[in-house]
């Protein structure tokens, strides 16, 4: 479902992925590991269109269509959804008009109507354990580290996305928090492909990767299934450079 | 202007229709004495009225333009070429039915009947010169609440508004209250009794249909003490590649404890000059509060302003400014803290789009008796592109050191992160502009009756389609 070949990406003439393969197929879960500044928030944040990347070869296709000549808001409607390591704020617009006109915009033909809306928003928000005054506060605007992943995993929820980049979602959760976004994942992955961008083996306990990926300057040096996870948590990077 | 650069200027402003000119009167283009002096007799003034657009006149011809906000601009308006008294319709109709067919269905257009029907304490509706259309709830009525268009509040109680006109504005105060004094004509007359609430908003609707037309209207309304008051207006003009002029007089008057809050969404086209004075005098723990939002006209000078004479007045100034292509809102606010414990917050929101400018001035003056006021000013602009401009013009003049002022500026652009966010939710660049662009302006749209706010939420939507790129 995406195949990414040999990609290239720059910043202002700096090369930050030098020559990424992979590909996910439905159903799959993808973890990527490695340490600050690698680049995997970089992949992720190219896959998804942000202007600030410019590809210098190689190729990223969706269901067989190559990305390049696709805007940001075209791979949302096409069914690809973003969780953000960092998420933008927006004053003044409130989490309930946001997430009523995303659900539209990327659901389009068969966004729900409003009242079945109502009550896909009212279950996933228990499911997440978010208190409805949420709704009424502005996006992202002076939330906590937590309550914005939350958010995060929310609009994941309702786009109902078939590829889900998730960019250390479990990041600054407590254990309470990380289990029920978890679930969150969870739920969607035998409908969907995922890329899980995380350092840590414990949100790795809740969800099952299928491949691990770890990522060292801009390159996938080393790929192998769940347990490579759990090493690269007992000794870290250095013997995969060794 | 060639007629397709002003097309272009105003883009697609939605009220840009015209519909036929069927005037029943129409003044020659210009203005000398005999001008004032002839609309005053047309609508059968009493001699002290008449006396004082006279003396507004002089003034008018003496005083220098203003030298600031935009001499550009103001040195191409002519005087001359103006119209400045026109008469569409015999009377002013207390039944919707009997407005003259044009006219209605210009304001069927912009669906004004059905506002009043569903949440209105009153309506009038003024095209061109004078008001066509005017009414007020009975229960208002009974509880002695008046509520007239300014001709008729004149015939009616002659007294009240000698007694208050031009007691906030004096005619000299500038070049525009001059003018305006000397032409006036329509506006509303508003007085509330003691201690009566009028709890649903009454609104004025302001048209101007004609080429050239001028647009003088004048407001005066009186809240007695302990009385309350929601009064919102609303502007639009069809656009034409020439100019039109707009100048308003607003006075407000709340007697101790009264309440007033006067919310303005003026969307005249990019032809307009909007140049108004707008000042309220609270008294005693009083509170008067602006709510004044400028997204049309080409050049709009406004500065809603307060001045707090008794113990304990309160002034709030909710402002936002839109300048699109070719536009200048140089808008802001003044507030005069002359008595002691007297409170103000000023909130200013401009934003600036294909070279537009927009500038907030505002004066704050602390006299030395005014001790222990307190006063916040915040002034926010927001950058769409390279091309725009902003800029801010703060004034302060304290007289007295226990005064606790604030005041906070910033100047912003739109982050290429947020759009990327709302881009990857499936918004396109447009609609996420238009969402970052309601939410600037957010802390003023609530303010707004729910009506206004889903109006100039989706003007503002539409401001940001087919701009980027
Ligand atoms: N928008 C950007 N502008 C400049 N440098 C960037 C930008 N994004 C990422 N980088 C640089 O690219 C490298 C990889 O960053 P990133 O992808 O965020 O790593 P990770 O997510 O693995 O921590 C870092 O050196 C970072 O400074
Ligand atoms: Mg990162």
């Amino acid at each position: 479902m995406l195949c990414i070949e040999n990609l290239h990406v720059s910043v202002d003439d700096t090369e930050i992925l030098k020559g990424v393969s992979l590909r996910i197929n439905l159903g799959e879960v993808h973890a990527v590991m490695g340490r600050n500044g690698s680049g995997k928030s970089t992949l992720a944040n190219v896959i998804m269109g942000h202007p600030a990347y410019e590809i210098t070869s190689g190729d990223i296709k969706f269901k067989g269509t190559s990305l390049e000549e696709m805007e940001v808001f075209e791979r949302a409607r096409a069914g690809m959804f973003l969780s953000f390591q960092y998420p933008s704020s927006i004053p003044g617009v409130q989490v309930g008009t946001f997430l009523r006109k995303s659900v539209s915009a990327v659901r389009g033909d068969e966004a729900p109507s409003a009242r079945e809306f109502r009550k896909e928003l009212k279950s996933h928000m228990d499911a997440l354990e978010m208190d409805k005054s949420f709704l009424a506060r502005y996006v992202n605007d002076g939330f906590s580290g937590g309550e914005k992943k939350r958010l995060e995993i929310l609009q994941m929820l309702l786009l109902n996305p078939t590829l889900a980049l998730l960019d250390e979602t479990d990041s600054g959760l407590d254990i309470d928090a990380l289990r029920v976004v978890a679930e969150g994942i969870n739920s969607i992955t035998p409908r969907a492909g995922c890329l899980l961008i995380t350092h840590y083996q414990r949100l790795l306990d809740h969800v099952k990767p299928d491949y691990v990926h770890v990522m060292i300057d801009g390159k996938i040096v080393k790929t192998g299934g769940a347990d490579l996870a759990v090493k690269l948590e007992a000794q870290g990077y250095d013997w995969i450079e060794a | 202007m060639s007629g397709d650069i002003a097309r272009d200027a105003v883009g697609d402003y939605r009220y840009g229709f015209h519909d036929p000119e069927n005037a029943t009167i129409r003044f020659d283009k210009g203005l000398s004495e005999q001008v004032v002096r002839d609309i005053s007799e047309l609508k059968n003034e009493p001699d002290w009225m008449t006396e004082i657009r006279v003396k507004a006149y002089h003034r008018f011809m003496e005083m220098p333009m203003p030298s600031w906000g935009n001499c550009d601009m103001l040195n191409q308006i002519d005087f001359d070429a103006v119209t400045y008294f026109l008469r569409s319709s015999e009377g002013t109709e207390k039944d919707w039915d009997d407005v003259p067919d044009d006219i209605k269905n210009t304001f069927d257009r912009l669906g004004i009947p059905e506002a009043e029907q569903k949440w209105l304490g009153g309506v009038t509706a003024q095209y061109e010169s004078e008001a066509v259309y005017h009414s007020i709830r009975e229960d208002l009525e009974e509880q002695g609440v008046l509520f007239f268009d300014m001709d008729s509040g004149l015939k009616e109680h002659p007294d009240l508004v000698k007694k208050y006109f031009c007691s906030v504005v004096p005619a000299s105060d500038n070049k525009f209250s001059a003018l305006n004094t000397a032409v006036w004509s329509g506006g509303s007359f508003i007085y509330v009794p003691k201690g009566v609430h009028v709890e649903l908003p009454v609104q004025a609707y302001f048209r101007i249909n004609a080429k050239n037309m001028g647009q003088f209207e004048r407001t005066l309304i009186i809240a007695d003490e302990g009385s309350s008051i929601h009064y919102v207006e609303g502007c639009t003009a069809p656009t034409y590649s020439t100019e039109s002029l707009h100048s308003a007089v607003v006075e407000l008057i709340a007697m101790e404890g009264a309440k007033i809050r006067y919310s303005t969404v003026q969307n005249w086209s990019a032809n307009v000059y909007n140049l108004v004075t707008k000042r309220g005098i609270a008294h005693s723990n009083a509170t008067i509060e602006w709510v004044d939002g400028n997204i049309g006209s080409k050049l709009t000078m406004k500065y809603p302003s307060v001045i707090l004479k008794g113990e304990g007045a309160h002034a709030e100034v909710i402002s936002v400014a839109y300048a699109g292509k070719g536009q200048h809102q140089d808008a802001g606010a003044k507030v005069h803290h002359l008595a002691p414990n007297t409170t103000s917050n000023i909130l200013s929101k401009s934003i600036a789009k294909n070279g537009g400018r927009s500038s907030y001035r505002g004066m704050l003056q602390v006299t030395p008796k005014a001790k222990g006021c307190r006063s916040k000013v915040i002034c926010d602009a927001l950058m769409l592109d390279a091309d725009s401009q902003s800029d801010t013009y703060p004034t302060m003049e304290v007289g007295n050191s226990s005064a606790d002022l604030e005041h906070e500026a910033s100047v912003s652009k739109v982050s290429n992160d947020q759009l990327f966010y709302l881009m990857s939710r499936g918004h396109s660049e447009e609609e996420a502009m238009g969402m970052i662009v309601n939410g600037f302006f957010e802390p003023f749209t609530r303010e707004l009756p729910m009506e206004y706010a889903v109006e100039l939420n989706r003007l503002l939507e539409l401001e940001m389609e087919g701009a980027i790129g």
